[in-house]
């Protein structure tokens, strides 16, 4: 299943490349991508999990972008 | 002033960029004065200018210290934040040493001054990339905000997403079509630039359809929706261009990957300039200092913010003309393609049939009129075109039968119209004059003599001969697939001046070409394929760059093309070209402008001759200037130099 969400206070260009390869290493997420222009990030991971994939994301997005807030 | 709006975030940093920089000022100008450091005597005194500048320096990177100190804590150690702060905290730290020791008191002020243009520097990348970002989804004017839904007689003004299929909605003159559907009452002109970039204007009339995204330009309409907002044209056309910079392209991918191992080596390289040469020549602070500088050069972000800036900028100067791009790895590949092929019918022709000859051209009128009379109760393309081109009231009272496979013989009294083919010409013992051009030929006879011929055929687009050479000139390979036998196919592709053409081919064939194509040995360009997007969904998949022709309205084109042209004019092709070209020569600048200033101060800074103050320009300096030469990118575009559109004045 793929989803996108808006991101809010995505400020470097730096920070959304980290991001996108911190989120593509979480187990259950098939491929991810931040775009720092658009300010969205696109998941697609299992249907199933999805809720909890999401939670590590916004978890890891606090990790490596605390300014950051995915809007879920 | 419109463009200068803040968002609270900005204006607070601002003020705060403003206020700082007034007290730097003012603390600098009095240190230049009476040198802050001999204000008190004694070995403590670095103590009195070093407690001035460091209110100064709180007030201007407490966020940035914050976040280092946060960043760390989090297991990321190489952000920019941490750099600054060790490369400014560094500065004051030799600073004081020198005080210490009893060397003359400097470098407080330096320490200051870099995080505070480090700041101003910050304030204007992000300014100008919201800027940029929304001036180009500007270009994307098209969403709706709301929808008159009329229920229970009254109108009601709704979100388009509350509105259901089957609700019919009322749109007055000046406002935005919110949800594709159907006339059910008026009749207006509608604009469809924003979604097509096609200037003119559409008529539309009871049952005629309509596109969200259009704006109704002279009167009230009734339309009933077909569509719900999610499944909408404009729905479609935002979420495509928005998610374009999800797919990323190779170069975009190459700097992150390139940032992800530039910092660590530049800081390992400060650290080997302090620690090496410290050792051997044991004068410390220079080379401390030296380091600190590499450190402020170490961020990538000029690089890693310019790429998908400038890809961003390309994909909406795209839409702008109604070209959507479905992402920045296509711009990329398309600025490589060096191979078009065309599916013929459709897309360099338009499709439908029409008279293109009629001979002998002194009875013209003559053979038209007879020729109308046979053929108008036909429903076959090649009849509805001899009758569209004599469009005048046609003759009653003839007798019409059809002669399977040949033509129609009509009648009225003494009165025997023939209308057919060469071998009904022979049937009837009609001696004919043969005419040679390309395409289907319709003979003329009456009352058994020969009266003329017409020549029907389907016609070519007229900017397609134009395009065709303009490509040619690009150095572009232009082939031409088609169903239609050798002859219409040879004569066709002599008339655009393709530089090849395969013929008699069925769809299945076609991706056979296509196939052959990209296999061909020693090929470096990317191969697009150019069709209506109709039944040439296979071909526009397997080809590197699938482009569909006049999407408006089209999801399955839409779907299975890289690329959509929306307005069905072929001139986009050299246009769009034109465009991922520019993208691409300013990423290609970019990337060696911010990397050989980068490379330039680095070692001017571990020679000594460049100082932090440079070092700071290295870092956001050049990050601003690498926006502002991506914004380039979203100049004007003709297909043809020197040529304009006629769509093209009015986009402005």
């Amino acid at each position: 299943m793929k989803k996108v969400f808006k991101l809010e206070d995505l400020d470097c260009a730096n920070c959304a490349a980290k991001m996108e390869r911190a989120i593509n290493k979480i187990d259950g997420v098939q491929a991810a991508s931040v775009s720092f222009m658009a300010q969205r990030l696109s998941v697609e991971a299992d249907e199933a999990r999805f809720e909890e994939i999401m939670d590590q994301i916004v978890h890891t997005c606090k990790r490596v972008e605390p300014d950051c807030r995915i809007v879920r | 002033m419109k463009g200068f709006s803040l968002t609270r975030k900005q204006r607070k940093n601002l003020i705060r960029i403003v206020v700082a920089l007034a007290l730097f000022v003012v603390l600098f100008i009095i240190d230049r004065v009476r040198p802050l450091g001999e204000v008190f005597s004694g070995p403590a005194a670095w103590v009195f200018p070093f407690a001035l500048y460091l209110v100064v320096y709180l007030l201007i990177g407490y966020d940035v210290l914050w976040r280092a100190v946060r960043n760390i804590c989090h297991g990321q150690v190489f952000d920019e934040n941490f750099l600054m702060c060790v490369a400014t905290l560094g500065a004051f730290a030799l600073a004081i040493y020198r005080g210490a020791t009893g060397q003359t008191i400097e470098g407080f002020d330096e320490a200051c001054a870099v995080l505070l243009f480090y700041q101003v520097g910050e304030f204007f990348q992000d300014y100008a990339t919201a800027r940029s970002r929304r001036s180009i989804s500007g270009l994307m004017d098209i969403r709706p905000d709301y929808a008159n839904v009329l229920r229970g007689g009254k109108a009601q003004r709704v979100d388009p997403s509350e509105v259901a299929v089957g609700e019919v909605i009322a749109v007055n003159p000046g406002e935005k079509i919110p949800l594709d559907g159907v006339v059910v009452s008026g009749a207006s002109t509608l604009d469809t630039r924003a979604l097509t970039g096609e200037s003119l204007p559409r008529e539309v009339a009871v049952g005629g359809e309509v596109i969200s995204g259009s704006v109704n330009v002279t009167t009230r309409l009734e339309v009933r929706v077909t569509k719900a907002f999610y499944d909408s044209t404009v729905s479609k056309i935002l979420e495509l261009v928005e998610s374009a910079s999800e797919q990323k392209s190779k170069t975009e991918n190459f700097i992150t990957k390139f940032a992800k191992y530039y910092t660590p080596a530049v800081v390992i390289a400060a650290l080997l300039l302090a620690v090496v040469p410290g050792l051997i020549t044991s004068d410390w602070s220079v080379w401390v200092y030296r380091a600190l500088s590499f450190l402020v050069v170490s961020c990538p972000c000029a690089l890693v913010i310019s790429i998908p800036l400038s890809f961003f900028a390309g994909i909406g100067a795209a839409s702008r003309y109604g070209i959507l791009i479905k992402g920045s790895n296509y711009l990329e590949k398309f600025n490589k393609a060096d191979t078009f092929v065309f599916d013929k019918t459709g897309t360099l022709t338009k499709g439908n049939f029409a008279v293109t000859k009629i001979a002998p051209a002194d009875r013209a009128g003559e053979v038209l009129r007879l020729a109308a009379i046979a053929e108008h109760d036909s429903g076959h393309p090649i009849a509805r075109s001899i009758v569209a081109r004599y469009g005048k009231e046609i003759e009653e009272g003839f007798a019409l039968t059809n002669v399977a496979g040949e033509g129609i013989l009509a009648e009225r009294g003494e009165e025997r119209i023939l209308c057919g083919n060469a071998a009904l010409m022979r049937r009837y013992g009609v001696k004919f004059a043969p005419e040679a051009g390309v395409g289907t030929v319709v003979y003329v006879a009456k009352n058994g003599a020969f009266v003329g011929s017409l020549l029907v055929a389907d016609e070519v687009k007229p900017e397609a001969k134009e395009v065709i050479a303009d490509l040619n000139a690009m150095r572009c390979k232009t082939v031409m697939l088609t169903g239609d036998n050798e002859a219409v196919a040879a004569s066709v592709a002599g008339e655009l001046g393709v530089t090849s053409y395969r013929a008699s081919l069925l769809p299945q064939n076609k991706v056979e070409e296509v196939e052959k194509l990209l296999a061909a040995e020693g090929r470096q360009g990317a191969v697009c394929f150019v069709g209506d997007g109709i039944n040439d969904a296979p071909v526009l998949m397997r080809s590197d760059i699938g482009i569909a022709m006049g999407g408006v309205g089209s999801d399955a084109a839409i779907e299975a093309s890289d690329i959509v042209l929306m307005q069905d004019d072929l001139r986009g092709l050299p246009l769009a070209k034109r465009i991922a070209k520019k993208t691409m020569a300013i990423v290609f600048e970019n990337i060696v402008f911010s990397l050989l200033i980068k490379l330039a101060i680095l070692v001017l800074s571990a020679c000594g001759i460049a100082n932090m103050w440079l070092a700071v320009f290295g870092d956001v300096g050049v990050a601003v200037l690498a926006i502002l030469n991506a914004m380039r990118v979203n100049s004007k575009y003709t297909a043809k130099k020197g040529a304009s559109l006629p769509r093209e004045a009015a986009a402005e």
